[in-house]
């Protein structure tokens, strides 16, 4: 092993039926280090981690580890804890039925007996000392959650741990959780701990980190000191290539006619579900991207999901075309030409045993109806169709989906809609989790099919993204749609402010 | 008020609700089906005639809590019955010898069952239900035809009542007569006890707790999923054995037909006292009372005049219905909550 | 597309169909070993002079097809739900028991019926349709698992069948009645044969000219998804049941008219196991999802194959579970995705030792 490094990996392969996700990786921390593991989704970084916390076991290569003569084999997540490796991850993995304590300590101590009394102070202080406001005795799942987050945290921290891993920790945090926490990386670096930061967000990596390591496509491209790498390099090497001009895909602005000149094809006046929207008013108009944005949580999701009647909707109207329409349930908006691509790919998208051809084909063939099943040829040609269209990446339309890409998992679900020939697209969160080239291809398409007359509403947590494809923004916080913005105002600044609300409008 | 009950955390809501039920059904019988009720034998004959299940509901209400079921627990009370009562009656073995028995059969179905559900994911549900059907199967393969244990030590052990002072009443004729309950009862709350302190004082009680509130997360917490289930597994079925030969002091028989319906009885109990079927939160206490309820409501049918066999499963299977039910919008009253 | 071409073998090994045929050709060749007399059909008269065929192999396509007619239900609801309805047998005690109700009268031992048979048959339709609704309402909208909530069925149902005749002790002689578990005159082959032909052809017809099986599937793999989809998840969840249920009420006429009289708690005892198992080992994963009821209802037929088998080696009939839950079990632990995982692994190894 290297003179001050904690964790060595060497060589590491890893094979999933039909891939190689790792081939000869190799990783390398150093004592205090905050050190960022980069790559494009399906790079490999999650397997990786995962490889070294024991979830998954390794077909090749080995592990060092400080204060381990020989290599060492980790079967499972409590080996990994066992030998000093914490790992926090992006989606919350604690239990909401226990306590906030139970949760800081289950799983550590040996033996059936334990202390309760000394686990709650112990558990008391390092709350304190870490200003979580949670208490030890309270069930973790009454704490919002970004304490749960932040608990999470706290846990991993408590244990004996030499390597930190952060897994996309600071997704579901806002601006000052993100800066407590980046407070609390530095001290447990000072601490001597190593740290593996996984995120996508490229600031964060430029204001913490000491170390990049890069992957593509399962295998290493370099380890770099964080100053030698500037942002377009770290870019490009995540991609493989020099990186496309994107900011180039919507050129014709200036000659659009004014939005408020289109027509209104939707007119929905205070609207809200059981999902706890405040009322909000929207006109959708003929031709347009509309954005809607806010951070996390904030309620983004929600008013879209309003609007396709996804939550039971509790209160206001929708107009289409000057007429009143009941839009209470999915299959009613379907029917008055409306189409949802989901946040959530893998929970509300996809059908994961079902073949790529019947999820195209599932959302039409249920506006059709139930006595009229397409016939296979039918469905095969509207299959081959839409693969060919959207470059969709499969062995055949009958291969399942959930063998496919995230990307090209996406684009099936797209593909799904289009078909439905909507008159107004509703798309949440299209671009997340999956490689910058689909992502690139979405938003072309996206701009193609507004000029073709389709209303669009797109939603992606890059205010970059939103900026060139939307024509107008509604800014959503605190579950309130709080302003509009367009022409002008359409930057990043005056979006930043508006999110951030009341006082930061300097 | 309202906001009050919004606060309660699962576990707490659906235990008051539990002991609210009982309670309820307690008083209303003794005030309109009259004295026979207020006996405080009564109460302890409620204890004599259920201690099995108690012991078998205490089994379940740990596989629930661990995010499991186990619908053997019946078949497998039957067969240890059978062979306890063919290994006494026409071996002439020891009452030691046969408790054992009980133990082994139980353990035996924990290993089996656990390995299968635990180690390779199959459904507990599926595995229980053969387990169920091989336990019948299995008991009129020892013995065909019910009959009962003569054996003079195991009927000495059946026989004995342990006197509980000063609640005892006056009988018809004027007489003071004991207040008692058997050796089962003992043994019942026992378990309830030991268990009530594994579930709420180890670690590995809060592991049954973690994994069947979310096995992803438990994992994650560096908890052995399998063997925490491994281990709620044997529990219910070690459980099933005591059960088991709780049953056979009570009943002093064995017959294919022992036990019948008694895992839907033991899965109402911990329904009934606040287990959740989707794992997580469940109470050993609350269960005590489910059983309790559950057995009251029968003898209030009973006594109510409705006295056909029939009668009793309906109301369980009602009970088990409406509980389920309650569960149900808890939970939903839950989720809406969290939004 | 570049569709992968498969070896006519590894085609056949990937397709459902092979576990049961695999299943019968084993207990064929187990059954040829220990005795060929096994397969002997007789053609004899019964005393009505009707001619009528017997032996082994007739009684596992008779008895069979009341497992085949319930492995239709059975696969729907386990498709969509992931879990499976354990009261089937308490159902057709309870539809059995409205039939006689209906057919008797008065009496315990009526000379003639009392009502069409048609009638009867429709009232017991209802009923089991009923049982299916109650169980539907239960886990579509009460989202209580599937298993759990027909427990209460299972346990109930037979005292619900015994207090509709007031635990009555009925026996129905009727010829035409007797048809339906029995022969048609001049035809040899046993009715339920025909009775579950006619039941799978309408299954069939329904799945190809409705999309009930795309959506089930779907709901069972997904059913956020589905919603968001436009389904209506809970009526579709609800709708199986419903079907299930009816189903039930086609074999309870077949089984009373099988023996024309009732016992409350030995009707169709055990049944719900053997259908479990026809979905199990048709192939189809008992957690939901994707289904092939092809390949259950010959999983009936083996089921039953194996019961007839078994019967011939002297089991008595209530010892018959254990050996089914020995099978369950193998089969269970041979499809579980950890076993094959580690099957798969092993084959690999022992592939790569030899090149």
């Amino acid at each position: 092993m290297l003179e001050n490094s904690v964790l060595e990996m060497r060589g590491i392969e890893k094979v999933f039926p039909g891939v190689r996700a790792l081939q000869g990786v190799d990783f390398t921390l150093r004592k205090g280090e905050i050190h960022a593991l980069m790559g494009e989704n399906g790079a490999g970084k999650s397997t990786l981690i995962k490889v070294l916390t024991g979830v998954y076991a390794k077909d090749g290569g080995e592990i060092y580890l400080e204060g381990h003569d020989k290599p060492v084999h980790i079967k499972s997540p409590q080996d990994a804890q066992n030998v000093g490796i914490s790992t926090v991850y992006q989606e919350i993995t604690l239990c909401p039925n226990l306590s906030v304590a139970e949760n800081m300590y289950i799983g550590r101590t040996k033996g059936v007996y334990q202390n309760w009394i000394k686990m709650n102070e112990d558990a008391k202080k390092q709350l304190e000392s870490l200003r979580i406001p949670a208490e030890p005795t309270q069930q973790l799942g009454s704490c919002s959650i970004a304490v749960q987050q932040m608990v999470a945290i706290a846990r991993a921290v408590d244990a004996d741990c030499k390597v930190l891993i952060l897994d996309e920790p600071t997704s579901s945090l806002d601006d000052q959780e993100v800066q407590k926490l980046f407070g609390l990386m530095r001290e447990l670096k000072a601490r001597g701990v190593g740290i593996i930061f996984v995120t996508h967000f490229l600031d964060q990596v430029y204001e913490v980190c000491d170390r990049i390591t890069v992957l593509r496509d399962g295998q290493l491209v370099g380890e770099y000191e964080i100053q030698d790498l500037p942002r377009v390099q770290l870019v490009s090497k995540m991609l493989g290539k020099e990186m496309d001009d994107l900011s180039s895909i919507k050129d014709t602005s200036a000659e659009q006619q004014p939005i408020d000149e289109k027509e209104p094809v939707f007119e929905i006046y205070g609207l809200s579900s059981t999902a706890a929207v405040n009322p909000f008013d929207i006109k959708i108009r003929k031709g347009e991207v509309n954005g809607f944005t806010g951070l996390l949580g904030s309620g983004r999701s929600e008013c879209v999901r309003a609007i396709f009647g996804a939550d039971p909707v509790t209160s206001g109207k929708v107009v289409k075309n000057g007429k009143e329409v009941k839009i209470k349930t999915p299959i009613q908006a379907m029917k008055m030409g409306i189409g949802y691509l989901p946040e959530d790919r893998k929970v509300d998208g996809i059908i994961g045993d079902l073949s790529v051809r019947e999820n195209i084909i599932l959302a039409l063939q249920v506006l059709k109806g139930f006595f009229h099943p397409f016939t296979k040829a039918q469905a095969y040609a509207f299959a081959d169709e839409y693969i060919k269209l959207l470059d969709i990446k499969t062995a055949s339309a009958d291969t399942p989906i959930k063998s496919l890409s995230g990307g090209n998992q996406q684009k099936v679900i797209l593909a799904r809609w289009l078909l439905t020939h909507p008159e107004y697209l509703i798309l949440d969160e299209p671009t997340r989790g999956i490689d910058i080239g689909t992502k690139t291809d979405i938003q072309k398409l996206v701009l193609k099919l507004a000029s073709e007359g389709m209303s669009i509403t797109f939603i992606s947590s890059e205010i970059d993204e939103m900026l060139r494809t939307c024509d107008r923004l509604l800014v959503v916080r605190d579950r309130k749609v709080v302003g509009e913005l367009s022409g002008a105002d359409l930057n990043q600044n005056k979006v930043m402010s508006t999110i951030a609300g009341g006082e930061s409008n300097e | 008020m309202l906001n009050k009950i919004r606060k309660m955390t699962d576990t707490g809501l659906l235990l008051t609700i539990t002991i609210v039920v009982f309670f309820l059904m307690y008083a209303s019988a003794v005030i309109f089906l009259g004295s026979g009720f207020g006996k405080p034998q009564a109460f302890f004959n409620i204890l004599n005639d259920n201690a099995a299940l108690i012991v078998l509901s205490c089994g379940l209400t740990i596989v629930m809590i661990g995010g499991g079921i186990d619908i053997s627990v019946g078949g497998v009370t039957a067969l240890v019955c059978m062979c306890c009562a063919v290994y006494l009656e026409y071996h002439g073995g020891n009452v030691a010898v046969s408790i054992l028995i009980a133990l082994g059969i139980g353990l035996a179905y924990g290993l089996v069952q656990g390995f299968l559900v635990a180690m390779l994911d199959i459904q507990p549900f599926i595995v229980s239900l053969a387990g169920m059907f091989f336990a019948r199967g299995m008991t009129t393969i020892v013995n065909t035809d019910p009959f009962n244990v003569t054996h003079s030590a195991f009927k000495a052990l059946k026989e004995t009542r342990i006197i509980i002072p000063f609640m005892g009443s006056l009988n018809r004729k004027g007489n003071y007569v004991d207040a008692y309950i058997e050796i089962g009862v003992v043994v019942a709350l026992l378990c309830v006890l030991v268990l009530f302190c594994i579930l709420r004082w180890t670690s590995l009680g809060r592991a049954f707790y973690a994994v069947g509130g979310n096995k992803q997360s438990a994992l994650m917490l560096g908890i052995n999923v399998r063997k925490v289930k491994y281990l709620s597994h044997i529990f219910c079925s070690v459980l099933a054995g005591i059960g088991g030969y709780v049953y056979f002091m009570h009943s002093g028989s064995g017959s294919p037909t022992h036990a019948e319906g008694a895992e839907m009885q033991a899965i109402a109990a911990s329904i009934i006292g606040g287990t959740m079927l989707t794992g997580g939160v469940g109470n050993i206490i609350g269960t005590l009372f489910g059983v309790l309820s559950l057995s009251t409501i029968r003898n209030i049918v009973s006594s109510a005049g409705f006295d056909e066999a029939w009668w009793k499963n309906n109301t369980v299977a009602g009970m088990l219905c409406l509980f389920l039910v309650i569960q149900s919008i808890v939970v939903s009253r839950k989720k809406s909550a969290a939004k | 597309m570049n569709k992968q071409k498969k070896s006519f073998v590894s085609e056949l090994l990937h397709n459902q169909m092979i576990i049961p045929i695999a299943a019968i050709l084993l207990l064929v060749i187990f059954n040829l070993i220990s005795d060929p007399s096994f397969f002997a059909i007789k053609l004899t008269h019964n005393n009505l002079g009707n001619p009528i065929l017997s032996g082994n192999l007739i009684s596992v396509i008779d008895f069979g097809s009341e497992l085949a007619i319930l492995a239709i239900g059975m696969t729907l609801v386990t498709a969509a739900s992931g879990g499976q309805d354990i009261s089937v047998g308490a159902g057709v005690a309870i539809a059995g028991s409205l039939i006689f109700k209906i057919l008797r009268g008065n009496e315990n031992t009526p000379a003639e019926l009392h009502a069409p048979i048609i009638l009867a048959f429709l009232a017991a339709c209802l009923a089991g349709m009923a049982c299916g609704a109650f169980n539907g309402v239960l886990v579509a909208i009460f989202k209580i698992q599937p298993m759990v909530a027909t427990l209460i069925l299972f346990t109930a149902g037979r005292s619900i069948a015994s207090w509709i005749n007031m635990n009555a002790n009925i026996v129905i002689n009727d010829q035409t009645f007797a048809i339906f578990g029995g022969f048609i005159p001049g035809i040899p082959v046993p009715t339920p044969v025909f009775i579950a032909i006619l039941c799978i052809i309408v299954a069939f017809l329904v799945l190809k000219f409705t999309n009930l099986g795309l959506y089930t599937q779907a709901v069972g793999i997904n059913e956020s998804s589905s919603r968001l989809n436009g389904l209506n998840t809970t009526l579709i969840k609800w709708v199986t049941f419903v079907i299930l249920g009816l189903c039930v009420a086609v074999v309870s006429l077949i089984k009373v008219s099988r023996t024309g009289q009732l016992n409350y708690n030995g009707i169709a005892k055990n049944i719900e196991m053997d259908a479990i198992l026809a979905v199990a080992l048709g192939g189809n994963a008992l957690s939901g999802g994707k289904f092939n009821l092809g390949a259950s209802i010959l999983g009936a037929y083996a089921i039953q194959f194996l019961t007839t088998t078994l019967l011939k080696l002297k089991i008595s009939s209530e010892a018959l579970p254990a050996y089914k839950a020995v099978v369950v079990i193998l089969l269970v632990v041979i499809s579980a995705p950890t076993v094959r995982e580690k099957l798969s692994r092993m084959a690999n190894k022992m592939k790569s030792k030899k090149s």
